[in-house]
């Protein structure tokens, strides 16, 4: 109140410049929503492009940036390109695998390193943010000399990748599990075995139901690392093609249309996921 | 599972991290079906033992046992001992239901249902089973742990801090409450506190310690009436305590100097026999009389006191009161209408009964177990 009085009586009296003041503060107080929907809108217009071309039937073979003429030809016929589910196929293999590679060894590593002390403790916990701080062409560069001189060069391909993946996907699961386990009371634990829970029934009743969101976490980071990882893959697929290989090689050659489709609906896999994990998070606060 | 009953009895008990001496060779034995206390300020070993009888600390040497039976090497999970701990660690993931009914789950008792209810009903919160621990408040948090330990029929159960983290309101009643559960339940209660207040009310037995030793062991009104040492003498209540030698022995009790002036203690309550010493008379036990006013036959009297500081807090008034050799003495004078209120400056004898002072080793630190800022929490 003080400010707004003060500021009247410098600027003297008149309507005009009054009224002008407030459009200008009316503005001022909306920036950061009118800043925040600009940057939303900044987010989903790709986003928009891929679905809307998704129903885009192009006049040619290829796909074009023009909206010709509606469609559910590509939805109907996503397996109909040379290739395309077979490198989807390959993507969701190598995925699921490294992610179940990676979150088990990241989880047990990420005990170790919050509820053990040993020596090298120290080291590891540094040497783990390696891969994270690697360039990916050198990682996978590196990787692809390594199996080539352990002579893996006849087996490039879904076990390369598997390996590579696993790899990089490790350290983001130590950190992200290590972040809740460090948030988590010991004294629950303790409290497990004063209540005649043995060491194994301890872990299973009290610390991994409450270590679940962390880890749950570090696997969607996991799979979603490997599902769209390129470079790493280009390095070490040899002749085969995942999801993200594939789409490059089309973009070099012909662009099928379908490919929108499945873009389209690995984003709506993902919106589930993230819209149901924060439904049943309000549900649970509901109750609370 | 060990023998459930019998005596809690630590035998020679020493802890120590890396070169810190935790516990140092502590014999002690808790009475079955006692309300035991150990007190002590922070870092004085008291939740180390605790914890060391509840198996989450090994202890480095001696052993532990409840009745006959060695529990020192057995896994918590094998000890018929149940923890309170501090702030509770309740399961935030499992509900108060949950919580009580998961030691009875984990040693397969058929009717854990029925006991669990029970035991919500006894701690007044059947209507809460199935709430989580966040939904509670501090106190319903605190009764939620104390009946998932109790819900097993320990033969010890252990608190750690278990008022610690409520307000002081609160904390007065769960004192009362926990003794009235005590009582009924019958199970050896050792309680670990830093608060002289909460260890008194509650606790039939004290024990007092201080460096990984305990200072002194007995009754509350022991302890408090009967120091033996000057942390004893300051960690529970105030003392007074003035630079004194013994000059001699008179029947029952011990002739001693006080800065020039004669008086008596009882040799029962005087810990050194001769030469320098503390002697220590609480605050309340002192009488200030206005200088040459009564005679004082039979009584210690200090004179040459002049009052420097009178705080009237209702129930009592505190004067300090500076003497001759210029220390200042506390005392307490409650507000009975039989004293005659004094002011700022008026000269006065102090006069106490000869069995209400204690004599102490001059050689420890008359500060010794004093509350400082930091230590109050």
């Amino acid at each position: 109140m003080a400010t707004s009085t003060a500021e009247r009586s410098t600027a003297g009296p008149g309507t005009r410049p009054h009224a002008r003041r407030s459009v200008g503060r009316w503005f001022a107080n909306r920036l950061v929503l009118f800043i925040g929907i600009l940057v939303l809108v900044y987010t989903f217009v790709p986003i928009g492009y891929i679905i809307a071309l998704s129903f885009n039937q192009p006049t040619g073979r290829s796909a074009t940036a023009e909206f010709d003429a509606f469609t559910w030809h590509n939805w109907a016929s996503i397996c109909e390109p040379d290739g395309l589910c077979d490198s989807l196929k390959l993507s969701l293999g190598v995925s699921i695998t490294a992610t179940i590679l990676a979150t088990l060894l990241g989880t047990l590593m990420a005990f170790a390193l919050v509820r053990h002390s040993f020596r090298g403790r120290g080291a590891s916990n540094l040497v783990i943010f390696l891969p994270m701080a690697t360039p990916e062409v050198v990682m996978g560069a590196s990787l692809l000399a390594m199996f080539v001189s352990l002579g893996f060069d006849s087996i490039l391909g879904f076990i390369t990748l598997v390996i590579a993946h696993t790899l990089f996907c490790l350290s983001f699961v130590v950190v992200t599990v290590k972040a809740r386990l460090t948030g988590m009371d010991s004294r629950l634990e303790q409290a497990a075995m004063d209540l005649y829970a043995n060491e194994w029934q301890t872990f299973r009743l009290v610390t991994l139901p409450l270590a679940m969101p962390g880890i749950v976490a570090a696997a969607l980071l996991a799979f979603s690392l490997s599902f769209d990882d390129f470079i790493v893959s280009n390095f070490t697929a040899g002749q085969s093609v995942t999801f993200p290989l594939y789409i490059y090689g089309s973009k070099l050659k012909d662009f099928p249309p379908q490919l929108f489709a499945v873009g389209t609906i690995m984003f709506l896999v993902s919106f589930v996921f993230v819209i149901g994990g924060e439904l049943w998070r309000m549900r649970r606060r509901a109750r609370a | 599972m060990a023998e459930t009953s019998g005596d809690l009895r630590f035998e020679g008990i020493t802890k120590k991290f890396g070169d810190f001496v935790a516990v140092d060779d502590l014999d002690l034995t808790v009475p079955q079906g006692s309300f035991f206390a150990l007190l002590g300020p922070s870092g004085c070993g008291k939740t180390t033992s605790l914890r060391m009888a509840a198996g989450l600390e090994e202890p480095t040497a001696g052993r532990v046992l409840i009745g006959e039976t060695d529990i020192t090497g057995l896994r918590p999970y094998k000890r018929p001992v149940n923890t309170v701990f501090q702030s509770y660690a309740l399961f935030p993931h499992l509900t108060i239901f949950d919580n009580v009914a998961f030691g009875l789950r984990r040693r397969g008792v058929q009717d854990f249902k029925k006991k669990t209810q029970d035991m919500l009903e006894l701690v007044q919160l059947d209507g809460y089973a199935a709430r989580k621990p966040t939904q509670l408040s501090g106190g319903q948090q605190q009764r939620v742990a104390l009946a998932r330990a109790l819900v097993n029929e320990p033969g010890v159960l252990l608190l750690d801090e278990p008022l610690g983290a409520l307000d002081l309101k609160l904390r007065r009643q769960m004192q009362i409450e926990l003794k009235r559960i005590q009582t009924d339940v019958g199970i050896t209660f050792v309680h670990v506190t830093h608060d002289q207040e909460e260890a008194m009310t509650m606790a039939d037995t004290i024990a007092v310690m201080n460096h990984g030793v305990i200072e002194q062991m007995g009754t509350p009104a022991e302890l408090y009436e009967n120091p033996r040492t000057t942390f004893v003498a300051n960690f529970l209540g105030q003392s007074n305590l003035i630079m004194a030698t013994v000059t001699g022995r008179s029947g029952d009790s011990l002739v001693v100097d006080c800065e020039g002036q004669t008086i008596e203690v009882e040799a029962s309550r005087s810990h050194v026999e001769s030469g320098r010493a503390w002697l220590g008379v609480r605050p309340e036990k002192l009488t200030a009389v206005p200088t040459g006013r009564e005679d004082h036959a039979g009584a210690n009297v200090l004179t040459g006191g002049k009052v420097s500081d009178v705080s009237f807090v209702g129930v009592s008034t505190q004067y300090l009161v500076a003497m001759p050799w210029g220390e200042e003495l506390m005392v307490f004078q409650q507000n009975t209408g039989q004293h005659t209120p004094l002011g700022h400056g008026d000269t006065v004898d102090l006069v106490w009964s000869p069995g209400h002072a204690f004599l102490l080793d001059a050689k420890q630190d008359a500060h010794a177990g004093m509350m400082t800022p930091e230590d109050d929490e």
